[in-house]
């Protein structure tokens, strides 16, 4: 259960590496599961399709890998979470179990999703990317490291720097993430905001 | 201070530096569907809040509603909770409602547009990526997801970064069957589907100046498909010719206020991008996919790129994409077989977009090969309804189209509308993603309506321009 309270700052533990880019939100979480007026049950259907497409193909996703299971890190390339707007996608990911996704950038939406559920989204230079998804692959089970105090991800005496929007960064550190509380604050002055814009106001 | 569309609206509509690039910005309107809103509702009912600006927050359905019948309860009883949850949720909010009911529904960034809700200078947000389809009227229109929703609902906010700002100018004029999609298509594949994470991008020149709205929301519709949340053109006077009189719109005595402030919106001259970019709009070919994102795409008459890119993950991706579709290297793309056609969707689901595929089969007389399962869905019931009017609708239905209610229908796949199996679709809609018309292996080819035209009475993947005599 994701609660307002979590401490996003520091998460260690074995790492999903997607070694591709433009990972996009219809494979995370394909569509016909946005009818769920919950998001309670979405973790089972991340990646449904590419996980059955590859058990047919008498392969292993590394969502069903067994020695991936308990996995709280994903490592992706560019564009990471493109696509739909769909929230499931974030939800799905951290219901399975992911706590932090690093990438080389983000979908934008996807992004933001993440960032209001909980899930920190921080960036890594694209060379660092291609060490750290090196690393792992070379041993798999290793343990990685995020740290936003130090803003760094790090495997045993290797670190690379991440980067995360400052405001994200100190509500993930505090863990108090809550932007409907911080813009509720802001509920006067979007009231004097509406009262000057011309197409609320009759053009004059 | 000279300064982008993009600039000066966001100006406009914050209502407080959250640090760091972040701000609270104020949403001038914010459009919703059946899908992404239940759990918004629930949580500002959860948090005990309520809508302070009930009429700048306005509902239809499209996403999950049948396009067959409209009977209720519909046959899937998670479509059915879904419009419930909808219905329950506006009525006691009070909230103006395009339902199904009264006809009045179509998806959503065709009906803001058609109601004349859409408008420059205004901020605009729905809880859906192709949100950017209403920058084509100079609106900052972005999608979002459903804690957003929640936000906006609760507080006609959002807070959001600003992005940086990106011209596309495209020179020159369209070629004989050359269309807006084919435009998007090879701005994409010239630029990357990556290219645009961190940008708004404002599409100008004189192949924009010259196009009509329709054409300028396909355009935007698929800023998304190139990573940028924001599209947008500038304000003209087309612009404001498809505005007057439509419902929303301002009225006669407010018009040439309207009209001088939407003029001084717009991208001053001297407005300085982080970065430019400039497409020769005369070499632009019709354009289609064969892989599994927007970038993966070639002129019709083009083939199946190999693996030669020289990067390794590239290379790798690019396999992956050959193995998904089931075609190889140097295949001719027209060598494609496909089963089903759609036309429709927030990209090309508008009266012009069947307009040019009828006048196409009108002149022709040519059918749906056999073995082709054809389906052209209205975007909305106002766009069915002038089909219907003029004769569209019978046009492609003796061509061999089933001409259906509408929805998002085939795009999305949340209804029954949906590919089976292994098939391969030719569809207007926006993306090719792995499973996104409903069936894992599901494999889909994007084009423009005329091109999935051409590849219906085909029966593969076909140029336009030499099926229909295009010159």
């Amino acid at each position: 259960m994701i609660t307002d309270t979590t401490v996003r700052d520091r998460i260690s533990g074995r790492a999903i590496v997607f070694h591709e880019d433009g990972v996009n939100t219809d494979r995370i979480i394909p569509s016909r599961y946005l009818k769920e007026l919950t998001f309670d049950d979405l973790g089972k259907y991340v990646f449904i399709g590419d996980r059955t497409n590859a058990t047919a193909a008498g392969d292993v996703h590394p969502f069903d890998a067994p020695e991936n299971q308990g996995a709280r890190i994903l490592i992706a390339g560019a564009n990471f979470g493109a696509g739909s707007s769909r929230e499931a996608a974030p939800q799905a990911l951290t219901r399975w179990g992911i706590d932090v996704i690093i990438a080389v950038s983000f979908g934008e939406i996807f992004r933001g999703n993440s960032a209001a559920i909980g899930v920190p989204c921080p960036t890594v230079d694209a060379r660092d990317y291609e060490r750290i998804c090196a690393r792992i692959a070379a041993d798999p089970a290793v343990e990685v490291t995020m740290s936003l105090t130090d803003m760094t991800v790090s495997i045993a005496d290797e670190q690379w720097p991440l980067q995360l929007n400052e405001t994200q960064r100190a509500m993930f550190r505090s863990g108090s993430w809550d932007t409907l509380s911080l813009l509720l604050e802001g509920a006067e002055q979007a009231r004097t905001v509406a009262a000057r814009l011309p197409y609320l106001t009759g053009w004059r | 201070m000279s300064k982008t569309l993009y600039d000066k609206i966001f100006d406009l509509h914050v209502v407080r530096d959250l640090g760091d690039q972040q701000y609270q910005l104020f949403v001038g309107l914010h459009l919703l569907h059946e899908v992404t809103s239940p759990q918004a509702f629930a949580m500002i009912a959860e948090r005990g809040c309520g809508i302070p600006f009930p009429d700048r927050n306005i509902a239809t359905a499209d996403h999950a509603i049948p396009t067959n019948t409209l009977l209720r309860p519909f046959s899937d009883p998670m479509a059915e909770a879904m419009m419930t949850a909808l219905e329950k949720n506006v009525a006691e909010h009070g909230l103006r409602y395009f339902s199904p009911e009264r006809g009045e529904n179509g998806i959503v960034h065709v009906l803001g547009p058609e109601q004349g809700l859409t408008q420059p200078g205004i901020t605009l947000v729905v809880g859906d990526s192709h949100t950017a389809t209403h920058g084509a009227f100079g609106a900052l229109a972005f999608g979002i997801g459903t804690s957003q929703v929640r936000d906006v609902l609760a507080t006609q906010t959002v807070a959001i970064n600003r992005l940086k700002t990106r011209q596309v100018r495209i020179d020159g004029a369209l070629r004989p069957g050359v269309t807006a999609k084919d435009v998007i298509l090879h701005i994409i594949q010239t630029l990357g589907p990556e290219s645009g994470v961190g940008y708004a991008m404002e599409f100008c020149g004189s192949v924009v100046d010259a196009m009509s709205m329709d054409e300028r929301m396909t355009i935007c519709n698929m800023a998304v498909e190139a990573g940028s949340r924001v599209g947008y053109c500038n304000p003209d006077d087309t612009t404001f010719e498809y505005l007057r009189g439509r419902p929303y719109a301002p009225d006669e005595n407010d018009w040439d206020r309207a009209v001088a402030w939407w003029r001084s919106i717009a991208s001053d001259d001297d407005a300085v991008f982080d970065d430019a970019v400039v497409i020769d709009g005369s070499a632009i070919d019709p354009m289609v996919t064969w892989g599994v994102n927007l970038g993966h795409s070639v002129p019709v008459t083009g083939e199946v790129p190999g693996s030669n890119s020289g990067d390794e993950t590239i290379d790798a991706s690019l396999a992956d994409a050959r193995e998904f579709m089931g075609v190889f290297p140097g295949q001719p793309v027209q060598d494609i077989h496909i089963d089903v056609a759609f036309i429709g969707s927030c990209t090309n689901g508008r009266v012009s977009d069947f307009e040019m595929v009828a006048d196409a089969l009108a002149r022709t007389g040519f059918k749906v090969a056999p073995g082709v399962r054809a389906v052209a869905v209205p975007g909305s019931n106002a766009v069915r309804d002038e089909l219907q009017r003029r004769g569209i609708d019978r046009i492609l239905q003796d061509a061999g189209f089933e001409f259906r209610e509408t929805g998002c229908s085939m795009c999305i796949a949340m209804n029954t509308d949906r590919l089976i199996g292994h098939e391969v679709a030719a569809s207007s809609s926006n993306r090719n993603f792995k499973g996104r018309q409903g069936s894992p292996t599901g494999r889909t080819l994007v084009m423009s309506p005329i091109a999935v035209a051409a590849a219906a009475v085909s029966g593969h993947v076909a140029d336009p321009r030499a099926v229909f005599e295009l010159v």
